[in-house]
């Protein structure tokens, strides 16, 4: 392997953060709307939102990838592949999001936002000051684990042709006719990548135990 | 609608690819099943170099993606001298891959096994494979049940990267479909589907599994 060849395997790191990250941006405040509509129990909404986690548990990256970049120029809709594929990563995680936040709803103590409730707060404020900081702190480990699972899940963009870590990887293993080393490299990449997540992770949590 | 009869002219190749996708299942979820019941007790082993030597294994699955372990099985093979066709080339990554997952949510059950019931095994005389099989395997299997339920809509859902390498499974069947009559939404739309009505009948097959054993205890 080239220099070159750890500069595009690298290059292809910077794809599968930049997907990761928008995903995760976009993915976990939207599984929040997902299970804060089934908490208050919207009539109609609270079904397509269990239809649709049911649904999204069920289905492929791969084929969802694939159903998103070539089915909605049917529509007239045509995307290309970078914001197809974060369109298709931000449908997949934020369905596994809204059971993290769902169960971290669920857990969430009645007579806290009863007492929120008797002091006279807004439903705005009752969800900012007492529930949405308890259950962000009981959901993080969910929501890490959940990221770490949506890194790996990445790799699957290759089939709509964007070069990430694996794709990279690949490409110089087909050229060099020794596959082994670039993979062995894309494997230190990803463990440093979901490492990092993990540590981060950590960190919050001690930070939160320390403030009491 | 006359999309929707396209697909269904087709029926014939998505029922391969279907039973493609069933059969992958089936036999590298049993591989995988198999092989994590191995490793799990090397996780929990006294001995110290097969216990890091397991927590190496899982780990690095773990960390990699499916489709970098798959095309590490696919071309670092044939290195070795082992030649595969694709289709046993995908079961054999989904069945490895999978195995590390599987041993680990097996020694998590394992480790919540009460230490007196293993002590009064040892005094009746149980030891060994039929220690295992008879005393520790049973209610580990029942409580670990879930967790291996949610491990198997993975190996679906890992089972359609097998496309990239050509193994004519449900999605590689519905994208030759789509590419030659130009009908993507039908075709993945009909992919989706099936692979919800697959997890629907894993999801109420474990239940089913789950209220058999619960009456034969009671």
């Amino acid at each position: 392997m080239t220099a070159y060849d750890y500069y595009s395997i690298v290059q292809g790191a910077l794809a599968t953060i930049l997907l990761s990250v928008a995903s995760i941006v976009l993915g976990v405040p939207l599984g929040l709307g997902l299970a804060l509509i089934r908490w208050a129990r919207v009539p109609f909404f609270g079904r397509v939102v269990v239809a649709y986690v049911s649904v999204m548990r069920a289905c492929p990256m791969v084929t969802l990838l694939l159903l998103i970049y070539f089915a909605l120029p049917q529509f007239g809709l045509s995307l290309d592949p970078t914001p197809a594929a974060i369109l298709a990563l931000t449908a997949g995680t934020a369905a596994y999001n809204c059971e993290v936040w769902r169960a971290a709803l669920l857990n969430f103590p009645r007579d806290q936002y009863d007492a929120a409730l008797s002091v006279g707060m807004s439903r705005s404020l009752r969800f900012r000051r007492i529930v949405f900081p308890q259950i962000l702190k009981a959901g993080l480990p969910g929501l890490v684990n959940e990221m770490t699972l949506q890194i790996k899940a990445t790799p699957a963009v290759a089939v709509i042709g964007i070069v990430e870590i694996t794709r990279a990887a690949l490409r110089i293993g087909a050229r060099t006719y020794e596959p082994l080393p670039p993979f062995v490299v894309a494997l230190v990449l990803y463990s440093l990548i979901v490492l990092v997540l993990v540590k981060l992770q950590r960190r919050i949590e001690r930070r939160e135990a320390a403030k009491g | 609608m006359d999309h929707l009869m396209i697909i269904w002219e087709q029926r014939a190749d998505i029922l391969a690819g279907l039973l493609t996708t069933v059969e992958l299942l089936l036999v590298s979820a049993a591989a995988a099943l198999a092989l994590g019941t191995l490793v799990a007790p090397a996780l929990m082993s006294r001995r110290r170099w097969l216990a890091r030597l397991a927590t190496l294994y899982v780990d690095a699955m773990r960390c990699a993606p499916f489709l970098l372990f798959l095309y590490l099985i696919y071309f670092g093979l044939p290195l070795l001298g082992v030649r595969l066709s694709n289709w046993s080339a995908g079961a054999i990554a989904l069945a490895v891959y999978n195995a590390a997952y599987m041993a680990e949510l097996l020694a998590a059950a394992w480790k919540g096994l009460p230490s007196t019931m293993i002590e009064a095994a040892h005094a009746c005389g149980f030891h060994g494979w039929g220690l295992l099989r008879r005393i520790i395997l049973p209610p580990v299997m029942t409580s670990a049940l879930p967790m291996i339920g949610n491990q198997l809509l993975q190996i679906v859902k890992d089972s359609a990267f097998l496309t990239i390498i050509a193994v004519g499974e449900l999605t590689h069947q519905m994208n030759s479909i789509q590419s030659t009559y130009f009908i993507p939404f039908a075709a993945f739309l009909t992919a989706v589907v099936l692979y919800w009505a697959i997890c629907l009948v894993i999801e109420i097959g474990g239940n089913l599994f789950a209220r058999m054993t619960e009456e034969k205890r009671a």
